[in-house]
């Protein structure tokens, strides 16, 4: 009994903690992406594969070779920079290595910009104001606009290396309308299901909305998620399709409340974006009320985007911006003290 | 019936089978007790015995100086032979009157009450103050000061605080399967004192049993009702009771009595109806002991002043990987250095974990924003807010979030990801800056 004694563990309350941890939610998102990954490499072949890996890679290289020039504790372990460099290779166009072997730079770069200049040159995880695969995904994009937007058919043969390059719906709604497009996909409901499974151009994970669900229920049901984000973030969207998505096919004006929301939820990275990238806990609103206003703004940036501004994709743009507003949402909706009288009820 | 509840809480592995099914047993009578001066939130008393003086089981030992404070009486007959300074649960240095026991177990004279249903308010008062009862959930408050409120607050509902949301503890829960009806007559006399009509009993639906056992005892009289709620931590806490059981909310920095409402926890009411009835002061009460590093976990009915050790003792003693003693619940109880300490009026249970259940790492990872301490903290507070201020020193921030109406139950340290010990990092704060 005395011996013991001298060894008992004094600490502070609360003595037992939940089993949830940071290292476990990064894996769990991760693994929460390997049907999106899966389908990925199965629609657009080895070199979805080679980018994506070679996007985990570096980032984790890079969060490795940052830690340790700056002498802080190595948390490559933690999942937090594979999951980034994950998302990453997720956003990548898969036709990248066709134009010419010595694109491979470009998800080097991206995942370098993503983890130095984005996540630790801000003081590591936590303390980033952006998504770090985004802006990883911004700056290749910005500084190699032809390479990053050159789309390839999916084949859904393994080995075809070489696909043919085609346009994403979003572009051939964008340039040449929706009738344009439903003709592509033989019919209307062609079109939705091709677009739902995936059979469509785009960057290597965000193309099959199934898959993305999948995992996206995964989250939901496990809890790293909650539907406060992705929902209004995708309700907003769908909402401006319909309101102003259409276009009047002689006048090219704005036909109002014709707009078509099932191609714009099902096309461009808006499931991926709203499920896995805005619901990034560091970069967005920790508060449920605040959640939503930034859900919002997601979809009503990525929307203004796709019909008025000059790029077909709102997506990243979007989240990246909320990004900004995190901090003041987050202070603008602080939550309320148990008891204390709100103002209507005044 | 309604399952009540309030917005926020936790749910922590409860690990109440280890004692649940064990009835209360009466502790070994120790060889000495330690009485603290102080063991209730107020002013500390002061000795009236001197020392080798004899003293009786229930004589007055050290007597109230303020208003909020409760009078203690030894819970041994036999000689004073210490007054001195002695270590208490959370190793503050606290005056204390060490006897030693003369195994005698003469009690002091008490004055029996059959007829106590008769008595005025005054009396009845008079007799809960000089018993010494305080409130027995952990906070020790005076429960006569609970029971004088002031004259312009009006009182309507008083409830018998049954929850014990804590896990681990079943102390609560064994009076209420075996003194269903005392603990009934201890509410009805607190009832009957602030002169109200509507009473509950709140329990937790993880107690089927209490519930039943309640529910029976209080079919007899009239504006009692149990009423049973949702399992989750921290339904105990005196504003989540309330919001669950009457759908009031005690105001920021308010009382109970705010919303006319006065809270009382089973022992305490157990308490009150021995007073009055048997005029017998608070000198005993029920300790849950228990853990995986225990190896013989049981309820029992413990004499004020003994020391842990003794219980330990009592209960074939700590395993081998026992590396942890907890005096209360794992989420709001003390770690102690030491077992050489006393149980005092407000010790609900001790608790020994093993070297598996006890995790200490020094070091903890920054905030990663994940809002899970938002979603279940039961004040509404930000506790990750709190937390990032208080790393960085910025502890004047802290007030512009609330951080006084924290009452550091726990929840958002046991759900962080990142293992960050927010309530320390609170406490700090709060010692910082003035409210």
């Amino acid at each position: 009994m005395t011996a013991k004694e001298n060894e008992l563990i004094v600490s502070t309350s609360p003595h037992i903690k939940d089993e949830e941890s940071t290292t476990r939610i990064m894996w769990a998102v991760s693994l929460s992406l390997l049907p999106a990954f899966f389908m990925g490499v199965y629609f657009f072949g080895p070199k979805a594969l080679f980018i994506t890996a070679l996007c985990m890679l570096i980032s984790v290289l890079s969060e490795y070779v940052m830690q340790k020039l700056s002498g802080k504790k190595i948390t490559i372990t933690d999942g937090s920079a594979v999951l980034t460099g994950l998302l990453l290779g997720l956003n990548m166009p898969p036709s990248l290595l066709s134009i010419n072997p010595f694109t491979i730079h470009i998800p080097v770069i991206g995942a370098i910009v993503a983890i130095i200049i984005t996540k630790q040159l801000f003081g590591g995880i936590g303390y980033n104001i952006f998504n770090p695969a985004l802006i990883g995904r911004a700056f290749v994009l910005i500084s190699f606009p032809k390479a990053m937007t050159i789309w390839s058919e999916p084949t859904a043969a393994f080995f075809a290396l070489d696909a043919k390059t085609t346009a994403t719906p979003l572009g051939i709604l964008k340039e040449e309308g929706i009738t344009r497009l439903i003709e592509v996909f033989g019919d209307k409901s062609n079109l939705y299901a091709q677009l739902f499974l995936g059979y469509r151009a785009g960057s290597i994970g965000e193309t099959s909305v199934l898959a993305l669900l999948i995992g996206a229920a995964f989250l939901l049901y496990k809890r790293y998620i909650t539907w406060h984000i992705p929902l209004s973030y995708l309700a907003t969207s769908a909402l401006l399709a319909w309101i102003f998505g259409g276009k009047n096919p002689l006048t090219g004006n704005i036909a109002f409340f014709t707009g078509d929301p099932i191609v714009h939820l099902l096309s461009g990275g808006l499931i991926l974006g709203a499920f896995f990238m805005a619901t990034d806990y560091v970069t967005s609103p920790s508060i449920r009320r605040g959640q939503i206003v930034f859900g919002t703004g997601c979809g009503i940036l990525t929307m203004l985007i796709r019909i008025k501004g000059g790029y077909p994709e709102g997506v990243m743009f979007a989240i990246l911006l909320m990004n900004c507003f995190t901090p003041l949402i987050d202070r603008a909706m602080r939550s309320e003290v148990f008891g204390s009288i709100r103002k209507k009820e005044l | 019936m309604t399952r009540a509840t309030f917005k926020g809480g936790i749910h922590p592995p409860d690990n109440k089978a280890l004692t649940a099914d064990r009835s209360i047993e009466k502790a070994g009578v120790p060889m000495r007790v330690v009485m603290h001066m102080s063991q209730h939130i107020g002013a500390p008393c002061k000795p009236v015995v001197s020392i080798y003086q004899d003293v009786k089981k229930g004589e007055l030992i050290g007597e109230p100086t303020a208003f909020v404070s409760s009078p203690i009486h030894s819970s041994v007959s036999g000689k004073v032979i210490a007054i001195s300074e002695f270590p208490s649960i959370t190793g503050k240095m606290i005056n204390s009157v060490v006897i030693e026991n003369n195994g005698k177990e003469e009690w002091a004279e008490l004055k029996e009450d059959p007829d106590y249903e008769n008595l005025s308010v005054d009396e009845l008062r008079e007799k809960i103050k000089t018993a010494g009862i305080v409130g027995m959930g952990g906070a020790a408050f005076p429960t006569l000061v609970k029971l004088s409120p002031p004259k312009e607050k009006t009182i309507d509902t008083v409830i018998i605080n049954g929850a014990e949301c804590e896990p681990y503890l079943t102390a609560d829960y064994r009076m209420m399967i075996e003194e269903p009806d005392e603990i009934i007559e201890g509410l009805k006399i607190i009832m009957k004192i602030l002169n109200v009509e509507r009473g509950f009993i709140g329990i937790e639906d993880n107690k089927p049993l209490a519930v039943e056992a309640m529910s029976r005892a209080a079919l007899r009289t009239k504006g009692i009702k149990v009423k049973s709620l949702e399992v989750k931590y921290p339904q105990g806490a005196e504003k989540m009771l309330i919001k669950s059981i009457t759908g009031r909310k005690v105001p920021p920095k308010g009382l109970p009595m705010d919303v006319k409402v006065v809270v009382q926890n089973v022992g305490t009411a157990l308490a009150v109806y021995e007073a009055v009835r048997y005029g017998r002061p608070l000198i005993e009460r029920v300790v849950t002991v228990t853990g995986e590093g225990i190896k013989r976990p049981a309820n029992l009915k413990v004499r004020i002043g003994t020391l842990i050790s003794d219980l330990v003792t009592q209960c074939c003693s700590l395993k081998e990987n026992a590396s942890k003693i907890i005096a209360g619940g794992p989420m709001m109880g003390f770690a102690l250095s030491s077992l050489d300490v006393p149980v005092t009026k407000g010790t609900s249970g001790i608790l020994a974990l093993t070297d598996d259940k006890v995790e200490e790492s020094g070091e903890f990872e920054p905030c990663i924003r994940c809002g899970r301490c938002i979603d279940i903290c039961p004040m509404g507070l930000m506790p990750s807010m709190l937390s990032i201020y208080s790393e960085k020193g910025f502890y004047e921030e802290t007030k512009s979030y609330n951080i006084f109406d924290c009452f550091e139950c726990g929840s958002c340290a046991f759900v962080c990801p990142s293992k960050r010990p927010i309530v320390q990092l609170v406490r700090l704060a709060k010692s910082q800056v003035k409210p």
